[in-house]
């Protein structure tokens, strides 16, 4: 599936929640199936710090794509997380770095995106973006 | 003890201070608004707002300058407000400089310590439960000055340890600077205590009393205190204004903060004299309308009651207290004997921003987090609390919301 073919599935599994309660479950269910990180990843390297909550991220190149893994300290935080390493993870950098994130923004999560929220959300895709501008920096010099 | 019943605190007067506030009165994400972030910062009431659109739409002028007659409006209503304010905390209005808030008043007082009195081996008190307000103005002028920063250490229950505090009095100790009411804990600290125990040594007593003027009364010179500072916007006013106490003596004593119009009595290139304090500290045009709104604001404090507001919310506190403590896996995080405004808890192992987001989704406004407090959150070894802190115009009602809320919550996340 593509970048794009991702966010349309999402938006589609969140249509089916009828209130927020409904919704904020179905993320804390996939904060507590987020495969855990690899512990030797999280480093002080890997950690974006928000003001409310942690979030390490790790990423690899295989075979030509970018694989994220992540974790947080808090759940919601760690929900949001799998559903943008859903969206973004095993593409090729150039995809990653073009790519436009406007799911969150569907499902109605936008404030979790706010800069006030400071939730590492939005540091994180910002952290995402960049390892792919510089993986692919990387591979072009090769 | 024997716990409040709503039914004790039924207080006729709320439902009248509540309609005061226009903000209160919309509902979010669906749910009328339970608004327990008064820590930050508190609502304003329709008095307050009003002072300052008067202001704008009908005298607004520069203070201190101009011969035409609204610029002597806005003077006279600015040295109003100085005159109320001083009146509401038992100071001197000549002691009383505006500021832009709690925040500034101290790096004030940290930045006249710095350039006039401090020394190499000095040393200034604060305690494990400061804002870093009250820790990094401190933090920078020790710095500076090769002086030392000490920390009076605090209990489990989140209380000041005073034999120590006692045992670190000596003459090296040039300030003492604590807050009065912890932003974190709701923990009442002895001040009448801490200034007196100070004074035997000779040595001078800064209070943060932004958590405090909202909740307490102050009497400055009952106190003793020589420096006390508060913010506006946590007592009912604007942002961007508050002010800083100091008992003349001291305020004579202290140099210029900054330097500009408005704090000078006489400029030459060679040499400039300055205004007599308060002015001195105040260069450049001031926050005239937010003074204003602060005048207002106070008194919209004397109208209520300052005793009474006191009273309410301290049985509001114990019933919140009370109420939270049936919620399975809570635990307060201060668990002082004296304490006002905050209620800091963690449920279970969840984790406090987890808490406040789906609280949030509920229509109640909470604080999580560290509150600028990371010593203090590094002390019990947590990466925040969550923080309801209490206002005068909050219920029994917004307590039951915020239990029923809490444990929607932590059935959501459980």
């Amino acid at each position: 599936m593509t970048i794009k073919e991702q966010q349309d599935r999402i938006i589609e599994d969140f249509e089916v929640f009828g209130d927020w309660m409904e919704k904020y479950e179905y993320i804390i269910q996939l904060g507590k199936d987020l495969p855990l990180i690899d512990p030797k990843y999280k480093t002080d390297d890997n950690l974006i710090r928000g003001c409310q909550s942690k979030v390490w991220l790790q990423a690899e190149l295989q075979d030509g794509k970018l694989v994220f893994t992540a974790d947080s300290d808090a759940v919601i935080t760690k929900g949001l997380v799998s559903l943008v390493i859903q969206v973004l993870s095993g593409h090729a950098p150039k995809d990653i770095a073009e790519a436009e994130i406007y799911c969150i923004d569907a499902i109605g999560l936008t404030s979790h995106l706010s800069p006030t929220r400071s939730n590492g959300l939005l540091s994180m895709l910002k952290q995402m973006k960049l390892y792919a501008v510089a993986f692919q920096a990387k591979s072009m010099q090769n | 003890m024997e716990t409040a019943t709503a039914q004790d605190i039924i207080w006729p007067e709320v439902e009248l201070i509540r309609n005061e506030f226009p903000i209160l009165q919309q509902t979010v994400n669906g749910r009328p608004l339970v608004y327990l972030d008064n820590g930050a910062t508190t609502q304003k009431p329709v008095s307050v707002i009003r002072s300052m659109q008067e202001y704008y739409t009908q005298y607004n002028s520069n203070v201190h300058r101009g011969v035409h007659t609204l610029s002597q409006q806005a003077t006279t209503a600015y040295e109003a407000a100085r005159h109320a304010v001083a009146a509401f905390i038992g100071a001197h209005h000549h002691e009383v400089v505006f500021t832009k808030g709690t925040t500034d008043a101290i790096n004030l007082v940290a930045a006249g310590f710095r350039k006039t009195i401090l020394k190499e081996g000095d040393e200034i008190i604060i305690s494990a439960m400061e804002h870093h307000s009250n820790i990094v103005p401190w933090q920078l002028a020790c710095e500076e000055k090769g002086a030392k920063l000490k920390v009076v250490p605090i209990s489990d229950k989140g209380e000041l340890d005073m034999d120590a505090f006692r045992s670190m009095l000596n003459p090296r100790v040039k300030l003492v600077s604590i807050t009065w009411i912890s932003n974190t804990l709701g923990t009442v600290n002895p001040v009448h205590d801490i200034i007196a125990l100070a004074h035997e040594q000779g040595i001078p007593v800064m209070l943060d009393a932004a958590q405090a003027a909202a909740h307490t009364p102050i009497k400055v010179h009952e106190l003793d205190v020589d420096f006390l500072a508060l913010s506006g916007h946590k007592l009912f006013g604007p942002t961007g204004i508050g002010i800083l106490f100091g008992k003349e003596s001291w305020l004579e004593q202290l140099p210029p903060y900054q330097g500009g119009g408005d704090m000078i009595k006489h400029v030459t290139f060679e040499k400039t004299t300055y205004a007599d304090v308060p002015l001195k500290f105040e260069a450049g045009t001031p926050a005239i309308c937010e003074a204003i709104g602060l005048g207002a604001a106070v008194a919209w404090v004397n109208r209520i009651g300052i005793h009474k507001i006191q009273a309410y919310e301290h049985q509001l506190t114990e019933y919140a207290v009370a109420a939270l403590k049936q919620i399975e896996g809570l635990r307060f995080i201060g668990e002082a004997r004296h304490r006002s405004g905050a209620i800091s808890f963690l449920v279970g192992d969840t984790h406090p921003s987890d808490v406040g987001v789906l609280l949030d989704q509920q229509g109640i406004a909470v604080r999580t987090g560290h509150h600028c407090t990371q010593p203090l959150c590094d002390r019990f070894g947590i990466p925040g609390t969550v923080r309801a802190s209490l206002a005068v115009y909050n219920t029994t009602a917004d307590i039951d919301r915020l239990v029923e809320g809490v444990r929607k919550a932590v059935t959501l996340l459980g």
